[in-house]
């Protein structure tokens, strides 16, 4: 098997056997990114020299009498909206064209800590707003399954990178499904871990009380050691959760015999695509036929949750995205007669049109005389939402919905209307408001070949009993062995 | 429409942004279509309900107040659009 190929799980084993060099896996990730990017567009920037100088050091680790950390050797892709120290971090911005990190997240320190070699970055939405990728401000990556259609987004080049086998792993980060989503799209892996699970410290902000950070893998043993590497407590970022990481891999194969999976009524509703339905349904019955037993369960105020989103999420956009003023990084407008001229020219040059709606959206919601009619009631809103997912959890230990209400959808189809847009992540964006974790495990394809997911949804810091049911569903199935023809 | 032209340039300006005349259009339009969709919450009785600002609630963490970090100007100023010995240099403020 050509090495770009191999899950991290595989390449371990071969990596600790000797059989495969840290350095040959390298390159092989980096010939294969070569062959296809021209046809993908996952990649903003391939950080060659530095991943070369990581895979050394991992091979003298593996040639060492040391044991190998979890990820030695794993060339891994990063979303651009994660800081990677000395490498360009764009976050999909023109405004961040240019900008050079003089610091590493943590969730990238961590990557390096565990021996990871970061092979790149990838495209995403410009910060991280767009279900598609198609906000990217610089290209758009585009879906391996077939290239007329997104990727998704706004983690796009996250799963695609995965998807096209141009990195075994990689980062993107979830603020309304952005992980799950794309990952549905590009049948592959995704995880969005609870709200404080993994720090953000170093990853550019969006809307800070729903943004995660989490994987995308090839399958879920792959998600769970990279949920292992990044997740725990940061004294840098006062929002991660001081809580005990449990070990991923040990329970992994507990089976779901008794599991109490729920299945609400509203996730199952008139306008989806009629295939999504009939085959998370499937997939539902797969889990049964292994022990499992689902139930009926309500989350009656789903419906409210894309308006509640778009409220809360604007208004903290408008609140974080204030920092891009052309003063201390970032683009700034060339001859400006005033600092306040400067400020608003320079925004309005770096800044992409999705990105203007938001922030004037969210300035709208936040200001004098709007701020109870909009953003109180989208608080109060949002805690009936989470309340749901309360009560829901007293008669079940995991919720199963689809995904995403369709599969990969053509480029151009819903870029005229925003909101058609906004409401491709109807089944996603609730479990951001309520700060669960959320799974997208690849349960088959439509029939124009186009890759179906379905998504587990756990109580607060339950990702174990999400990657356990997932994995048991990979193991009786095949799904996560397709790979697109590319 | 929902919201007025003149509205949708006092929020660009509160946003410090300089829109176009075309972008102003489009706002307006754009407003007054997301804006009635959010109109849906109003269905909702919320008069006992407590507004949620986090999900998982923890308490603020506390710290001793320590520089932990070194300093480091250089870094810190390497990103500057324009620079001026150890500070970042701005346009006139005051006449």
């Amino acid at each position: 098997m050509d090495p770009y190929r191999l899950t991290i799980h595989q390449a371990n084993n071969l990596l600790q056997s000797r059989a495969l060099s840290a350095r040959e896996l390298t390159q092989a990730v980096l010939e294969r990114i070569r062959a296809t990017d021209e046809t993908i567009h996952s990649y903003l920037t391939v950080s060659e020299k530095e991943a070369f100088v990581q895979a050394e050091e991992a091979d003298r680790i593996l040639a060492s009498n040391d044991p190998p950390p979890p990820l030695c050797g794993i060339p891994i892709a990063v979303k651009d909206i994660i800081l990677t120290k000395g490498i360009r971090s764009t976050a999909g911005s023109k405004i961040l064209e240019q900008f050079i990190p003089p610091y590493d997240a943590t969730v990238t320190q961590k990557l390096k800590d565990a021996g990871a070699v970061i092979i790149g970055k990838v495209n995403c939405d410009e910060f991280a707003m767009g279900s598609s990728n198609e906000n990217s401000a610089f290209f758009l990556s585009k879906n391996p399954w077939d290239v007329s259609r997104v990727p998704g987004g706004s983690s796009g080049g996250s799963a695609t990178a995965v998807a096209a086998d141009q990195a075994l792993a990689s980062l993107g980060t979830d603020t309304g499904g952005s992980i799950r989503q794309p990952a549905s799209f590009c049948g592959v892996v995704g995880l969005k871990p609870t709200y404080g699970r993994v720090s953000r410290f170093g990853v550019v902000a969006y809307a800070s009380s729903l943004d995660q950070v989490g994987p995308v893998a090839k399958d879920i043993r792959d998600c769970a050691t990279m949920l292992q590497v990044i997740a725990g407590y940061d004294p840098r970022e006062s929002t991660s959760v001081d809580t005990p990481v449990p070990d991923y891999q040990a329970n992994l194969e507990r089976g779901v015999k008794g599991l109490k999976i729920g299945i609400p009524k509203e996730y199952f509703v008139e306008g989806m695509q009629p295939e999504v339905e009939s085959t998370v349904r499937q997939s539902i019955e797969q889990l049964k036929a292994l022990g499992a037993e689902p139930v009926s369960i309500s989350l009656p105020h789903t419906e409210y949750a894309t308006a509640t989103y778009y409220i809360i999420a604007t208004a903290e956009a408008s609140s974080n995205l204030a920092r891009y003023d052309g003063v201390r990084y970032g683009h700034r407008a060339a001859q400006s007669e005033s600092l306040a001229e400067m400020y608003r020219q320079s925004r309005a040059q770096g800044f992409g049109p999705e990105v203007k709606r938001r922030i004037m959206l969210g300035t709208y919601v936040l200001s004098a005389g709007y701020y109870d009619a909009y953003y109180l009631k989208a608080q109060k809103v949002r805690n009936l939402i989470r309340q749901d997912f309360l009560n829901a959890f007293q008669d079940c230990d995991v919720i199963a919905t689809p995904t995403a209400p369709t599969t990969a959808f053509e480029i151009g189809e819903k870029t005229a209307d925003p909101l058609t847009m906004y409401l491709s992540d109807i089944f996603t964006i609730a479990v951001n408001l309520a700060g669960l974790p959320g799974l997208s495990v690849p349960c088959g394809f439509d029939d124009k070949g186009l890759p179906i997911s379905l998504q587990l949804i756990g109580q607060a810091f339950g990702e174990e009993a999400l990657l356990q049911t997932g994995y048991a569903y990979e193991q009786a199935t095949e799904w996560h062995t397709k790979r697109p023809g590319i | 429409m929902r919201i007025s032209r003149e509205e949708v340039q006092h929020v660009a300006l509160l946003a410090r942004l300089e829109l176009s005349e075309a972008e102003e259009t489009e706002l307006v339009g754009h407003f007054d279509k997301v804006l009635s969709y959010m109109e849906k919450l109003s269905e909702l009785n919320t008069d006992d309900v407590q507004p949620l600002a986090h999900a998982v609630e923890v308490p603020a963490p506390l710290r001793e107040d320590q520089v932990t970090n070194q300093a480091n100007t250089d870094a810190l100023l390497q990103n500057a659009p324009e620079r001026q010995t150890n500070f970042f240099k701005v346009p006139k403020i005051i006449e």
